[in-house]
């Protein structure tokens, strides 16, 4: 470590026990090992036992999804709704082409392509931290809604975005906390823009006291910190695509819930919808008030009819609200599925929706914990590269990390149907 | 350890030809690289695809199906398992033989269908008054 290359003069007359330099070796090669290729082995074999231990490791967590979504599988369908399956897709691409670049990178640093090899672990890098602002959108936008693990999950289909104080006052969080949740999306970017500008003082420092070296160490790490808020101008795009999300899940519960009586004819099934969001829009003061409005009494004449039976439902529906709203009891769900008091009752309660996405952040965490994992190592080896530390006997660091980033990959390839592709 | 300069060079000349200087890299060529991301690429955009599709209950398997095809394409090339020494493989491949026991032998008992165990606590009666 200590030495630069002493490749030459091989050493006559030296005790051999004595650890100093073996003169005969190259300084990259470990003094326990006799070839290259030895050392290489050794050092695959240890990083394989490792992704083995990672693999075991993950496993624990997809084993407690088996047993939630066998026990739930309705809850896991309509929680799943929520995650923006265009977000996980353009994820599993970054991921995806971040493999490519990285396997890419481990054969020019065997052919000792220093250059390209520089230019290719960058591109892995940025790619982990574009994968990173995507998550961030994804995460902030679901704790600004409440869609949080068991606990502390508040999401109101009536009021998908309530403000800082609306969280303190119906949901008994603590204003720091309720601040914290609706600006998450700044919390979460600041630690990388306090990266990105020190790695901009960084260059310039590097570029004005002309320290060659760190200066191309600075150059392609900036554009790596930058692009994290690549990451998240994208999240935005797609996601601002995807906006109401949410809003439509609710919308076609409600359209569901009016087709199964067939014969409540469609324009009634619309307003049906209308009424249930005007009432949602409304604060719980007014929720005595009739939703149906100066209508009511048509609609309940038009109930009379015994073939009538959408608007049947609907006035029941209607005098369920009204005695929940009076604070009495609700009783039988299941016999007024026109207004919106079923939808709470199928998947969306705290209770229920809480696990799947308790099991979504627990697993998508670890995974983006791994991620920033994979940042460190390839930071470091981004350094060696521009070093040029690599040559085609003496691989291994870039091949190993390599391993470590395809086996994040090979996670995700399982995460992403697992999560965002239930039906 | 006691001979170290010299049975380097005989030991690695048995092993191999040419004392480190055995070229045991083995670069993969780019168009085969390129072929496997572009492969991958195919197979995610028919799994976001086909979940556009309610193929009932085997949609499940079918997605898996899709998802090991995938991981099976990394782990070949990209972590270049089809040209590594076999035992790497057999490392990687009986982590798997202990998560497949690990899941189905805890799955097995998730549901607790046993006559031993009390019901499944939500399948509570329909109607029930509730006191808001």
């Amino acid at each position: 470590m200590a030495t630069i290359d002493s490749v030459s003069s091989p050493t006559d007359a030296h005790a051999d026990d004595s650890h100093g330099h073996d003169h005969d070796h190259p300084s990259w090669l470990a003094h326990h090992f006799e070839t290259p290729e030895q050392q290489f082995d050794s050092g695959k074999l240890g990083i394989w036992l490792f992704l083995v231990t990672e693999i075991l490791f993950f496993s624990g967590m997809f084993c407690a999804y088996a047993i939630l979504r066998m026990l739930r599988p309705e809850v896991f369908e309509g929680c799943s709704q929520f995650l923006n399956t265009k977000l996980g897709a353009i994820n599993t691409g970054v991921l995806l082409f971040s493999s490519l670049t990285m396997a890419w990178a481990v054969r020019c640093s065997q052919t000792e392509e220093h250059k390209k090899l520089v230019a290719l672990i960058a591109t892995t890098l940025s790619c982990a931290m574009v994968f990173l602002g995507v998550k961030s959108i994804e995460y902030s936008h679901k704790w600004g809604m409440g869609l949080l693990p068991p606990g502390t999950y508040f999401y109101s289909a009536a009021n998908e975005h309530p403000t800082a104080a609306q969280m303190v006052e119906l949901h008994g969080f603590s204003e720091s906390t309720a601040f914290f949740l609706t600006n998450s999306l700044y919390f979460l970017c600041a630690p990388f823009a306090l990266i990105a500008a020190g790695v901009f003082i960084w260059l310039v420092v590097s570029k004005i006291s002309g320290n060659a070296f760190q200066y191309a160490c600075a150059k392609p790490l900036l554009v790596v910190a930058l692009s994290f808020f690549g990451g998240v101008g994208l999240g935005t795009i797609l996601e601002s695509g995807g906006e109401h999300h949410g809003d439509e899940h609710v919308a076609a519960a409600g359209d569901h819930a009016d087709a199964e009586h067939g014969d409540a004819d469609h324009s009634h099934a619309v307003a049906t919808v209308d009424h249930a969001e005007e009432v949602a829009d409304e604060s719980d003061a007014n929720m005595v008030q009739t939703p149906l409005g100066d209508d009511y009494a048509a609609v309940k004449l038009l109930a009379e009819n015994e073939t009538n039976t959408g608007l049947k439902d609907l006035v029941v529906a209607e005098q369920t609200q009204q005695t929940m709203a009076e604070g009495k009891i609700l009783k039988d769900s299941s016999t007024s599925d026109a207004g919106i008091s079923t939808i709470p009752g199928n998947v969306n309660t705290p209770r229920q929706a809480g696990v799947f996405f308790g099991i979504y952040y627990c697993m998508t965490g670890v995974h983006a914990i791994h991620i920033l994992a994979g940042i460190g190592v390839l930071v470091w080896l981004l350094i060696r590269a521009i070093r040029q530390d690599f040559n085609r006997h003496y691989f291994g660091p870039v091949d190993y990390v390599g391993l470590y980033w395809h086996i994040v990959d090979l996670i995700w390839i399982y995460l992403f149907p697992l999560l965002y592709l239930i039906r | 350890m006691s001979d170290h300069g010299h049975s380097a060079n005989t030991d690695s000349a048995h092993s191999h030809d040419g004392h480190a200087e055995g070229d045991f890299a083995h670069p993969i060529p780019l168009p085969l690289l390129f072929g496997v991301f572009i492969a991958l690429v195919f197979l995610t955009i028919v799994t976001v695809a086909q979940a556009n599709f309610d193929l009932g209950s085997i949609d499940i398997a079918i997605v898996m199906f899709i998802a090991t095809i995938k991981a099976v394409l990394v782990a070949l090339f990209f972590m270049h398992l089809a040209f590594d020494k076999p035992f790497n493989l057999i490392v990687f491949l009986s982590s798997f033989v202990f998560v497949g026991l690990f899941v189905t032998i805890t799955l097995s008992d998730a549901k607790m269908t046993s006559p031993a165990n009390e019901n499944i606590v939500d399948e509570v009666p329909v109607a029930v008054s509730v006191d808001l």
